[in-house]
């Protein structure tokens, strides 16, 4: 069981859910999840199958390189964060 | 939470001399415009004289028929890239907006956006030539500054730009590219239990990188239509898929030798040369070499946004925040991309504020396309945020080190952007600032304050790969794709010589070419010691798998039975050393060579805090830097004194950026100081001697607890110089710089 | 195109003819004609010092210097410094007090820091700093460039007494 925390801006498709706890193998399927409850979460997330460009996800705090792929097992917290380029 | 102390490790923490080091004080390292080869041709770039016009037609044949002139090229003679978006390792770009800004399509965006380019036997010819190019443009109305670019009724950039919300655009183009937006708590219930409520804003002018070295690029395109680059570049991986994308070639055609690069601090990721120069290379035949001018460095090539920040802080009488609020806008430049995400999550990272939100923008302006400048984002947000922090400390009469000790993230706190924190050294450093002989120094006289302030970095993980050949002779070869630019060849040869038990000195590393090594991302994001290093590692541990291998061979049992303490292999009495093995390598199986790939996930966190000491003229509003101090946590410091220039030149980047540096605009939105002469980038006369603490909070992803330490040391001094400029004079300077006559006239209002 | 012009000079102490267009810098004749790359261009114009050189024995920003201007004289670049395969002690001290990073700028700057450690073999720190000043370094925040010119003035110090 992992939390999923929605990100502000989607909330309005949450009404206001801040955080939602799924069963999941890998990010792809948390976000198929979360879609079905919330219809339209993941035309805002991906691209096709894939996570937008722009988007990353953070597993436990961990920037994944993985995308909808990263896996689940041991998570306890998904959160969805704009990429970071360095200098 | 103590680090591993030096005398666990033999190379580590040790002051070898770099490997290149003769090589570069010669005068014999190979750099870009080093390059040579017989029948080079020379090219050069026509540049906008406008900041945003349409490119009704331009006309060549003059310039063509100029005598020693080989090529002439324009967008057309470019592959419509369309709406392709490429992962460029850092972030995605849209292939469209690269290509245009490579070479304009159609309008020119900003002063000095390259719209034509010649390849001639000389300079001097290619810029006879381009004088003869008849451009016809309409001009359109400009607009420079960010919230200016944010009106309903600015001048629009691109037709076909929407304002991103998280996956949702807008209806009609915008110049807003993007709005992101988070939150925390109940912001409403944060500032209602807040004592005191201070909100403030902060402007920040265009600076920047500053690299000594102007971009450049070599191309040779090959009759077989092999395509090879020599370039200055911070990812020869990264140039070649971006310009295979340009050019419209497969990425297996380009080969990318990485030359010495003088510098990059995030400006040398995008491809601005490499396309063009391979384009008139293939039109006139022969390799082609662009070398920039330092104007065109300035008017084409990234600076970092200029930005409106505004802040936001609640806290009760004991100094404890109860929330913040941040509503940041930054410069995209000509095109969408930037450092927004960074910015907002960089903005109260230092402290764990309950309750709290944060809205970020990237605007299109008529400016260069900004690029990734150190610590991206992170420095115009925490010149705010600890700007209004000090206020408040200063209104409730609280030691500004206790306000921020008392705020301090630690492992658990959770981000505003919503993840935890795993083991960081935010306290630690705080704790070192109060330790710190120069924190405890008095500071007497007029016009003379004290300033402290924190910054935080992420530390990007990436891909890197690295190749280890050892040789018979006891030594090893390393193979690896970053391009060093501060050292990193030997931290990166120490990790492998602590895996193995060597001396610095028996490890040769090598940056090699795209077709040399595996892939390997960006010298950037503060990745290279973390993540390289965590390759080089794992390639000794490679390594040894097969010298253990071999040690069984030669004793005749099973490799499982050999232990290996630093450089010796032994078991049961029998010992062999890692350099008596490599001798026999050949007799006892295959050649050892040691190979690792890595993707690591990573959290690594770094927290700065510098300490400055300023002296204000207040007939001049000059302001001297007395005394600087920069602590940081380091996790593991490899080469301590390459730890250290990264934090001296990140604060003398920032102090320059305090103090001086700016893009001055015209109204034609013209860059009016495209010289250093003009562009004042901090001489060795402006600044003191610049004391450094490392500080070691061990990194858990990592097996030596590296932590990237480039890019955190300029996040504080803008806001620490700021902060003592107050503390002398008793005005706060909201808007960078603080440039003398700026500070003046502050005073004389004050 | 212009008519090249002879020029007879000296340069790290080799007598060197070249020929170069009258619009030619001493920096593209000692690059681009006699390939001693050594000396870096960063601005073209005077403000950086990367393409710092010895000429007559008082350093110059060879940006600046045309090529013509050189006829008789004696000229030392980065490439002289070093001795019979030996470092100069400003060359190790360099090396040893980790003065560069990038290095683009060090060829510049050794030649500043040896030009004035000839003609004030103890300068001040105040000194070093105002004798550098014309020499830009964009990474090292010029701390490990002051302190390494230090420890060549003591360095040669004691060679010398
Ligand atoms: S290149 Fe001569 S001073 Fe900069
Ligand atoms: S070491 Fe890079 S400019 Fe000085």
């Amino acid at each position: 069981m992992a939390t999923i925390f929605i990100p502000a801006q989607l909330k309005e498709l949450s009404s206001g859910i801040g955080h939602v706890d799924v069963a999941a193998d890998n990010v792809g399927e948390a976000i198929r999840q979360l879609d079905a409850r919330f219809p339209g979460m993941k035309q805002r997330l991906c691209a096709g199958d894939e996570l937008k460009p722009g988007l990353q996800v953070a597993i436990d705090g961990k920037m994944s390189s993985r995308g909808v792929l990263a896996k689940l097992d041991v998570a306890r917290e998904v959160h969805f964060l704009p990429v970071i380029g360095g200098g | 939470m103590k680090a591993a102390t030096s005398d666990e490790y033999k190379i580590l923490g040790t002051r070898p001399i770099r490997h290149d080091g003769a090589d570069k004080v010669t005068g014999k390292a190979k750099y870009g415009a080093d390059v040579q080869f017989a029948n080079l041709a020379h090219g050069k770039i026509l540049r906008s004289p406008h900041a945003h016009a349409r490119i009704k037609s331009i006309d060549t044949s003059a310039a063509e028929k100029v005598p020693g002139v080989f090529a002439v090229i324009t967008a057309n003679d470019f592959p419509d890239p369309q709406d392709k978006i490429a992962d460029l390792g850092e972030g995605p770009v849209t292939l469209s907006h690269l290509g245009s800004n490579v070479m304009a399509r159609g309008k020119v965006l900003y002063k000095g956006h390259a719209v034509a380019a010649v390849a001639a036997t000389s300079t001097h010819v290619a810029e006879q030539a381009l004088n003869l190019i008849q451009v016809d443009y309409e001009i359109l109305e400009p607009v420079l500054w960010v919230l200016d670019a944010m009106a309903e009724d600015a001048p629009l950039l691109h037709e076909n730009v929407f304002t991103d919300s998280m996956g949702e655009a807008s209806e009609k183009p915008s110049n807003i590219e993007k709005h992101l937006h988070f939150e925390k708590g109940d912001i409403e219930q944060g500032f209602a239990e807040a004592d005191i409520v201070i909100e403030r804003e902060f402007k920040t002018a265009s600076v920047h990188q500053g690299y000594i070295e102007p971009h450049v690029a070599t191309a040779d395109w090959n009759e077989d239509g092999q395509l090879r680059i020599w370039t200055s570049t911070q990812g020869s991986f990264t140039v070649r898929h971006q310009t295979a994308e340009l050019v419209g070639i497969p990425l297996s055609r380009v080969t990318v030798y990485p030359c010495e690069i003088g510098g990059g601090f995030g400006g040398k990721i995008a491809v601005y040369l490499q396309p063009v120069a391979a384009l008139l290379s293939r039109k006139s035949g022969r390799p082609v070499k662009l070398v920039m001018q330092r104007d065109e460095v300035f008017e084409g090539t990234g600076p970092t946004p200029g930005s409106f920040v505004r802040v936001k802080l609640g806290a009760k009488n004991d100094g404890t925040l109860t929330a913040g609020k941040a509503w940041i806008a930054f410069d995209a430049g000509a095109f969408p991309g930037g450092p927004i995400g960074p910015g907002c999550m960089c903005v109260f990272s230092c402290y764990d504020l309950p309750h709290a939100t944060v809205d970020g923008y990237n605007v299109c302006n008529n400016k260069p396309k900004t690029q990734a400048y150190r610590a991206p984002g992170s420095t115009h947000v925490a010149y705010a945020t600890e700007n209004v922090l000090d206020e408040i400390a200063g209104e409730l009469d609280l030691d500004p080190l206790d306000l921020r000790l008392k705020n301090a993230v630690k492992e658990g706190s959770r981000r505003v952007d919503g993840p935890v924190y795993p083991e960081i050294g935010c306290v630690e450093v705080l704790e070192a600032v109060k330790n710190s002989e120069h924190w405890n120094a008095p500071l007497e006289g007029p016009y003379r304050g004290r300033g402290l302030a924190l910054g935080f970095w992420f530390n990007c993980g990436l891909k890197s790969s690295a190749t280890a050949n050892v040789n018979t002779d006891g030594t090893v070869t390393l193979i690896e794709g970053s391009t060093d630019i501060g050292g990193s060849r030997t931290s990166l040869a120490m990790q492998l010589a602590e895996t193995l038990g060597l001396t610095a000195e028996e490890i040769h590393p090598q940056v090699a070419d795209t077709d040399s090594v595996g892939y390997t991302d960006v010298t950037g994001g503060s990745r290279v010691t973390f993540a390289t290093g965590l390759a080089v590692c794992k390639a000794g541990e490679d390594i040894q798998k097969q010298m253990r291998q071999q040690a069984a061979v030669l004793w005749d049992c099973d490799a499982n039975e050999i232990e290996i303490s630093g450089s010796t292999f032994s078991r049961n009495g029998n010992s062999i050393s890692f350099q008596e093995l490599a001798a026999k390598q050949l007799q006892l199986g295959e050649p050892i060579v040691g190979r690792a790939t890595v993707a690591p996930d990573c959290s690594t966190n770094g927290f700065g805090a510098h300490i400055a000491d300023v002296e204000v003229d207040p007939e001049t509003g000059k302001t001297t830097v007395l005394r600087y101090t920069a602590i940081q946590d380091a996790g593991k410091a490899i080469h301590p004194s390459y730890v250290e220039g990264q934090m001296q030149g990140g604060a003398v980047q920032g102090i320059g950026w305090a103090l001086n540096e700016e893009y001055f605009f015209g109204d034609a939105g013209d860059m009016k100081n495209a010289s250093f002469l003009d562009y004042r980038m901090p001489t060795c006369l402006d600044v003191p001697m610049i004391e450094t603490i490392i500080v070691e909070v061990p990194n858990p992803d990592h097996p030596f607890g590296v932590r990237g330490v480039g890019e955190t040391p300029i996040v504080p001094p803008p806001a620490a110089i700021t902060i003592a400029i107050h503390n002398a004079t008793g005005v706060y300077m909201r808007e960078l710089p603080a440039s003398p006559p700026r500070l003046w006239k502050a005073l004389q209002e004050a | 195109m212009s008519k090249k012009i002879h020029v007879t000079t000296t340069i790290n102490g080799e007598p060197i003819e070249f020929l170069c267009e009258a619009r030619h810098s001493l920096l593209e004749v000692l690059r681009d004609s006699l390939g001693l790359t050594g000396s870096k261009e960063g601005c073209n114009n005077g403000n950086c010092g990367a393409c710092t050189v010895m000429l007559n024995g008082v350093p110059v920003d060879s940006c600046l210097v045309l090529g013509v201007e050189v006829e008789g004289a004696t000229i030392e670049t980065v490439e002289g410094i070093a001795q019979n395969g030996e470092l100069h002690p400003i060359q190790q001290c360099f090396l040893e007090g980790a003065a560069l990073q990038c290095g683009i700028c060090t060829p510049g700057f050794l030649v500043a820091a040896k030009a004035l450690l000839e003609k004030n073999p103890h300068p001040s720190e105040e000194e070093i700093r105002f004798n550098l000043a014309g020499n830009l370094c964009r990474c090292t925040g010029y701390d490990k460039i002051v302190r390494s010119v230090q420890a060549a003035a003591s360095q040669l110090q004691e060679t010398t007494s």
